[in-house]
Formats: C-alpha cells, structure tokens, sequence
C-alpha cells in the first residue's frame, strides 16, 4: 500500500513537473523567439536523417514495383513516343523561332518581372503536418543550402506556401492552404488587390477564399488569375495563385469576395522550388524589423483594417455618408492607386469605401 | 535487471520515433478526404493504460515535442496536450485487461475526441471560427472513426511489444529470487 502511495506521489510530480517544462517553453517560445534552436539541433541529429531515410525507401519502393508491371506497356509507349518525338522535334524548331521573337518583344515590353526568373532551389518534400488540422510540410533543404525564412516556394506555375521555420538541413513550409495563412493578391488582369486566405473547410474543395476586393467598375470574371500583390511585403509580386472559380459583391456593396482554385495541387505535392530572395531583400527593407512580424505578411494589412474598424466600427454606421476628413487616413489597408483611380471620378464614394472596408475587417477580427 | 530497463526504455523510444515518421510520411499518403489518423493519440494513450500514468506522460510528453519540434508554432503546446492524454489514460491503468479490446478502443476513441475538441477550442475557435459543427462534421469526427479503426490494427503490435518486455522482465526478476 505504502509503495503504491508513492508511485502516486512521484506521478504526480511527474505531471507537475512536466506541466511546468510545457507552460515554460510555450512562455519562452511567445517571448523569445530563439527557444526553439537546441530543440532543432536534436530534431536534426534524430528525425530528419530519418524522415530522409524512409523518403527513400518509399520512393525506391515504388520505383521498384513500378518496374514490373509496366515493361510491356514500355515497349508499345517507347514506339508511338518515337513518333511524338519527330512531331514535337519540328513543332520545337518553330516555337523556338517564336521564343526569340518573344524574348524581343519582352524586351521591348520590359516585362523581365516575371518570375521565371528569379533564382531557385529544388527540393523534395519529407514529411507533412501530422495533424489534420493545418498544412505545413518540411522540405530537404536547409539553411546550409542558403534556404532562409520568408523565402517563397513554388511549384510548377504557382504558389506553394513560405519559409516559417528553418534548420540546418530542412526547413518548414507553411503552405498557402493552411487556415492561419494569410495574404495579400491581386487580380492580374486590374490590379485589384484583394486578400486571400486558406480556410480548412475549403481544403477538401480545392479551393480558397479572397475577400476585401474593391467592388468598382473592373469586371472580375470566373477563371481570371490571381497573383501575389504589390503590397505584400513577403511574398514576391506576380507569382500565380490560383483562378477566381467564383465572385459575388459582399452584402455591404463596396466589397466583393469569392473563391479561387489554386494552381497547385497540394495532396500531390513532392518537390518544391524555394525562390532564393526575400521580398524584403528586393525591396531592401530592414531584415531585423520583418523578423518580428515572422507570421503572416498580410496580417500587418488586416491587422491595420482591424484596428480602425475597432476604432470606427459604430460612428460609420450612424453617420451621413460624407465621409469625414479624419477618415481618409483609414485607407492604408487599400493600395495607393485605387484610391487616386477612384478619388477623381467619385470622391466621395473612395472615402466612403475606406471606413466600411475597415469594418468588415473588425466583425472578421472579432 | 538494470539492462532490463534500459531496453524497455530503448524500445519505447525507436517506437515513438517510428510512430511519429510514419505519421509525417507515410499516412499523409493514406489520407482518405484529406484526413489521416492520428497514430500518436494511439500510442500515447495505449502506452498509458498498459503502463501507467508515468509512462503514458513520457510517451506523450515525448511525441507531442516531436510534433512541436518540426511543426508546431509555440513550442510545448503539443506537448502539454499529449502529456495530458498520457496522464489520464494512465489512470484507467487499474480497469485494465490484456484481452479486453473495448476498453482500449473506448479509450483511443475518447483521448482523440477530446484532442479534436481541444485543438479547436484553442486553434480555431479563439481565431473566431465558429463554425464548430463544420468543424466536428469534417474534421474531427472522420478523424475519431479513421483512428478507431487503426486502432484496431494498431493496438495488438504495441500490446505484443509490450508482453514481450515483461515477459523478459519476470524472467530476469525470476533469476535473482
């Protein structure tokens, strides 16, 4: 009996102690963001080199029960590709006649933004979120492959997530599906920029939400693409997202939302390029002051929207719909050019928008 | 008898480690509706009834790092809930028997329910996600069904782990009386 009470009695130490170890390191990882370094050097001496390991054997397994089945399938595939390959030889010269005429015209255009070149690191995904509950994943490539937070990912065209965690040889990619993900897009076609989300219930659906877009006169259709904004200070402009698959004007009429399909297709996701630059070494803002805000890059936009609609939520509502002076300054969330392409022909509906856009981001943030 | 521990605690480590690589690698490829079960709920609780409260803290104590380690966005919170899980399965240590299977099925089903509940009262719903039904419907209920049944082939590989050390453990007891 008596030794019962004591294997009790040290449980519950145990628990307490224990108990303590997590409330402290939750506390330590709140306030001092550099907690988690000894914790990675142990994930990375045990967990990665393994997680590696079993990548392999997994693809070498079904590299290997690939081989079987399809040697037939092979032969008859190797002849009519055979073909295909005469045909695409002749259709290659001429495509690569009109690459060096495009490449001129781009020239011409100085549309040498696009993405395609800025400069990439392959790497392979190892292993995924165990939860069912958020998307992240760790890829193969660390910070001895120059990898470093808020680096963007992409795969294919589009999108994939960004750098939030980096070790030495691996780093975690939260992906743009993931619910807290947060951020600034724009319609390629208008540059109305908008905010997109990833939302859990929409995962199954291959979908995302954008809300907050300007409801104005640019006709937004099903199947346009949505890019990376020129407001978002982490993610790098122009990079696909996905297509609007639906839009409809917000109940409050000065905003419209909706849903996009990302590019992507993220259960099938095993390699990944990292764009190796920041958006905050292109532009060339202080790397100091970005690590602070290391969550999401359009918090800092709707956060901004959330502390005015706080502030202004209940006079907007009773007040006559010219907007006061003093609201103007509420417009920060909005890019610049909306605000002067609109202020010209109706000014007082641009200051109008301003206060309401705030709005809906204070009910949103409650 | 030391050598004795020393490969029980070996053993309860490489089954942790390979528990939660193939939750990271394998079953996000077993995925049905983008839902995978939740094998580290598995462990944690069985190694809690089989065992006792200490071992269940340190079970889940341990896995729930893990996942914080690589994934988490505060370190600990993963851990704390999983130390939990482990402390209270262990308390049911008592009700326990080898051949029952309902009891340990009862068991897997209620930790990972009250996980589910937990992760969205503290990720979700202090985001203002209110949407629990939503929630309940695609997440967390699938997830429950989709962990029972793992759990049913799951359980008898730790259980014969877990025979096969105490057996070796009266043995080597036998030995010195």
């Amino acid at each position: 009996m008596k030794k019962k009470n004591q294997t009790t009695n040290t449980n519950k130490y145990l628990l307490a102690g224990l108990t303590m170890v997590c409330i402290l390191l939750m506390l330590l990882s709140v306030f001092y963001e550099k907690t988690a370094g000894p914790f990675k050097v142990l994930a990375n001496l045990t967990v990665i080199p393994m997680q590696q390991g079993f990548n392999k054997v997994g693809s070498l397994l079904i590299d290997f029960s690939e081989n079987f089945g399809t040697l037939e399938e092979a032969r008859k595939l190797n002849k009519s590709l055979q073909a295909q390959i005469d045909e695409l030889i002749m259709q290659n010269n001429n495509l690569q006649e009109e690459k060096y005429e495009l490449e001129r015209l781009r020239e011409l255009y100085k549309l040498d933004q696009n993405y395609a070149e800025y400069e990439k690191v392959g790497a392979r995904v190892i292993s995924k979120d165990p939860g069912n509950w958020f998307s992240s994943f760790t890829i193969d490539k660390g910070s001895l492959n120059g990898i470093r937070v808020d680096m963007n990912v992409i795969a294919g065209s589009g999108l994939v997530g960004i750098v939030t965690e980096v070790g030495p040889t691996w780093a975690t990619v939260r992906s743009i599906i993931d619910d807290s993900s947060n951020m600034g897009g724009m319609v390629l076609s208008t540059s109305d920029t908008c905010i997109v989300r990833g939302d859990l219930s929409l995962i199954n659906d291959g979908k995302m939400r954008f809300e907050q877009m300007e409801n104005n006169d640019n006709k937004v259709e099903v199947g346009e693409q949505i890019v990376t904004s020129h407001i978002s200070d982490k993610f790098l402009q122009g990079i696909l997202i996905g297509y609007v698959s639906e839009v409809q004007v917000d109940s409050n009429n000065m905003t419209r939302s909706g849903y996009l399909t990302p590019v992507v297709n993220f259960k099938k996701l095993q390699e990944v390029l990292v764009i190796t630059k920041t958006k905050a070494e292109l532009t060339g803002t202080d790397i100091t002051q970005e690590d602070a805000g290391a969550a999401q890059p359009a918090e800092t936009e709707a956060g901004g929207e959330d502390g005015n609609g706080a502030e202004e939520g209940q006079p907007s509502g009773n007040e006559p719909p010219e907007g006061q002076p003093a609201e103007n300054g509420t417009g920060e969330g909005a890019p610049p050019e909306e605000g002067t392409a609109q202020g010209e022909s109706t000014g007082e509906g641009a200051q109008e928008d301003m206060p309401a856009g705030g709005e809906a981001g204070g009910t949103e943030g409650q | 008898m030391k050598g004795i521990k020393i490969k029980r605690v070996i053993v309860t480590a490489l089954t942790v480690c390979i528990c939660y690589m193939l939750q990271c690698t394998l079953f996000p490829n077993l995925a049905l509706a983008s839902i995978k079960p939740n094998i580290l709920i598995i462990l944690t609780a069985s190694y809690g009834f089989m065992r006792g409260p200490r071992d269940g803290m340190l079970v889940g104590f341990f896995s729930g790092l893990l996942t914080d380690i690589q994934f988490g966005n505060i370190l600990g919170f993963y851990a704390l809930i999983y130390l939990l899980a482990g402390y209270v399965n262990g308390l049911f240590e008592q009700m326990y028997y080898d051949d029952d299977v309902k009891l340990p099925l009862a068991m897997v089903g209620a930790t990972e329910f009250i996980y589910g509940l937990i992760v969205y009262l503290l990720m979700f719903m202090l985001r203002s996600e209110f949407d629990f039904l939503h929630y309940l419907r695609h997440i967390i209920i699938p997830e429950l069904i989709y962990t029972i049944v793992v759990t049913l082939g799951l359980y008898p590989l730790i259980l014969f782990i877990n025979r096969r050390l105490e057996a070796e453990e009266k043995r080597s007891a036998g030995k010195f009386v």
